[in-house]
């Protein structure tokens, strides 16, 4: 598109990147992303407050930067890789963010998960150990209603743990040539 | 509730911004980080016909030191200078500010450009803004021009920006290692707006008196609040504990909020006050001074 162009205020197709999938849809300028996301059978995006605060619409961008999707137009996602906790991981095949949520009880009634999830994963890119402190600074625009915060601390907490082990296994494996497997050269 | 309907335009490049910005006058609105402008969108409180969106402006998206400034671009996003080393060592008014903006995740999509032009005067980039004696620089059709921070926020949600402008990045002056400021905020959650905040920004001479003094306060008027006299009050004396109360009296006096859910005029009033002291304080440990923050 030039600059001298404009959009109708009807529908128009965006294409968007989604946890690898492409997806065409008729969206509005002024649809929000997580509209867009759940208009497109994604449920997981959930919508809280629907002013910015709650965080239960967290989705990542570009794989490391969390986006409030209620805050975003859909238009403006094109050319992002959009992930939502559905590209986290699967019931058989749980994210190690997934499984300590489960694990610690990091919920009670789940509204707030998915955003959690997504912000987790975010702050792990840039941060793989954090301090309890650290944690609940940059979960703090993310609310659960239910006050499960210790619980959910504690989850994040554990799946940095497992996420460093992985990552530690990963690089030590890169060390070793393959030729190498077994036993000293 | 969603946004009255709009027409959407991706610039890519400053210059296709400015053809909008030309072809569609004041009906157009340039769309940064959205952190700000969606939600106003959403109460209806902003309701543009066109937005430009600057999200597909890479070259945009900058922070560097340059001529004794440190300049950044109109699609740099909060989190850039939370996280750089640079900033965190040596900007510590800047870096104080950024840490309670909103909450991180908003971080990572707010610009500091975009804050500044979105002039609510209850948004935390101002008062630091003018207490380090920013520059904005504002692009159009014929080049482009500087105008100080001062100059640039006019008024609630108004910047003295022309039509047809573009506000390209936001520049402030590097510290020179004997400059250190402190911004401090009372707010009643995480990602609220401040109830009362206070900018400080001092450098010392080499016979540890103040040789430049920035104070504002955020939440305090309809644009972040200057505060001049303190500024003066405070140049030429050592930070003694005497001149820090008789600086943060004067920001009290010029501290002229409004009552809300947040408190009464004159506890905010009072909060500018103590605020300041404590900015003041926080300024003069980090220089060193031997006062306790």
């Amino acid at each position: 598109m030039t600059a001298t162009e404009t959009t109708d205020t009807t529908l128009r197709t965006v294409t968007l990147n989604v946890n690898g999938q492409t997806i065409r849809q008729e969206v509005e300028s002024r649809t929000l992303l997580a509209y867009a996301l759940r208009d497109a059978g994604l449920k997981g995006t959930h919508v809280g407050c629907d002013t910015s605060s709650c965080g239960c619409c967290v989705v990542l961008l570009d794989g490391d930067t969390p986006a409030k999707s209620c805050t975003m137009f859909a238009v403006q996602a094109e050319g992002h890789q959009i992930t939502t906790v559905e590209g986290l991981g699967s019931p058989g095949d749980l994210h190690p963010l997934q499984q300590a949520f489960w694990d610690q009880h990091g919920l009670q009634c789940g509204y707030c998960t998915p955003g959690m999830l997504m912000t987790a994963k975010a702050m792990l890119e840039h941060n793989p150990d954090p301090t309890d402190q650290e944690v609940r600074e940059f979960l703090s625009g993310n609310l659960c209603r239910c006050t499960g915060y210790n619980n959910i601390v504690k989850a994040v907490q554990q799946a940095a743990r497992v996420m460093r082990d992985e990552a530690q296994a990963q690089a030590l494996a890169g060390m070793v040539p393959s030729t190498a497997e077994g036993g000293a050269q | 509730m969603f946004p009255a309907a709009f027409d959407y335009i991706r610039a890519h490049s400053a210059e296709e911004a400015l053809a909008a910005l030309a072809q569609h006058g004041a009906e157009a609105r340039i769309l940064a980080g959205g952190q700000s402008l969606i939600p106003a969108m959403r109460l209806r409180l902003a309701r543009p016909a066109v937005l430009v969106d600057l999200g597909g402006v890479k070259d945009l998206g900058y922070l560097h030191e340059e001529g004794g400034e440190l300049r950044v671009g109109a699609m740099t996003r909060d989190v850039t200078l939370e996280r750089d080393a640079n900033v965190r060592a040596r900007y510590s008014l800047l870096t104080d500010t950024g840490a309670v903006v909103a909450d991180p995740v908003v971080r990572c999509l707010g610009t500091v450009v975009g804050s500044l032009c979105h002039s609510d005067p209850s948004g935390d980039w101002g008062a630091a803004a003018l207490a380090a004696r920013a520059v904005m620089v504002a692009r159009s059709a014929s080049g482009e021009r500087l105008i100080p921070i001062d100059e640039f926020l006019v008024d609630s949600f108004q910047t003295s920006l022309e039509e047809g402008e573009l506000a390209v990045e936001v520049r402030f002056p590097t510290p020179d290692g004997r400059t250190h400021g402190s911004y401090q905020k009372i707010e009643r959650k995480v990602g609220d707006y401040a109830t009362a905040a206070a900018a400080v920004q001092i450098t010392l001479g080499e016979d540890g008196r103040v040789t430049h003094a920035g104070v504002a306060l955020t939440a305090a008027g309809p644009r972040p609040v200057r505060v001049d006299a303190a500024e003066k009050l405070l140049l030429g004396q050592l930070l003694t504990e005497d001149v820090i109360r008789a600086a943060s009296e004067e920001a009290r006096a010029a501290s002229d909020p409004f009552a809300d859910t947040r408190g009464s005029v004159e506890y905010k009033k009072d909060m500018a006050r103590v605020l300041v002291a404590r900015g003041l304080r926080a300024s003069a440990a980090r220089l060193g001074t031997g006062v306790t923050a």
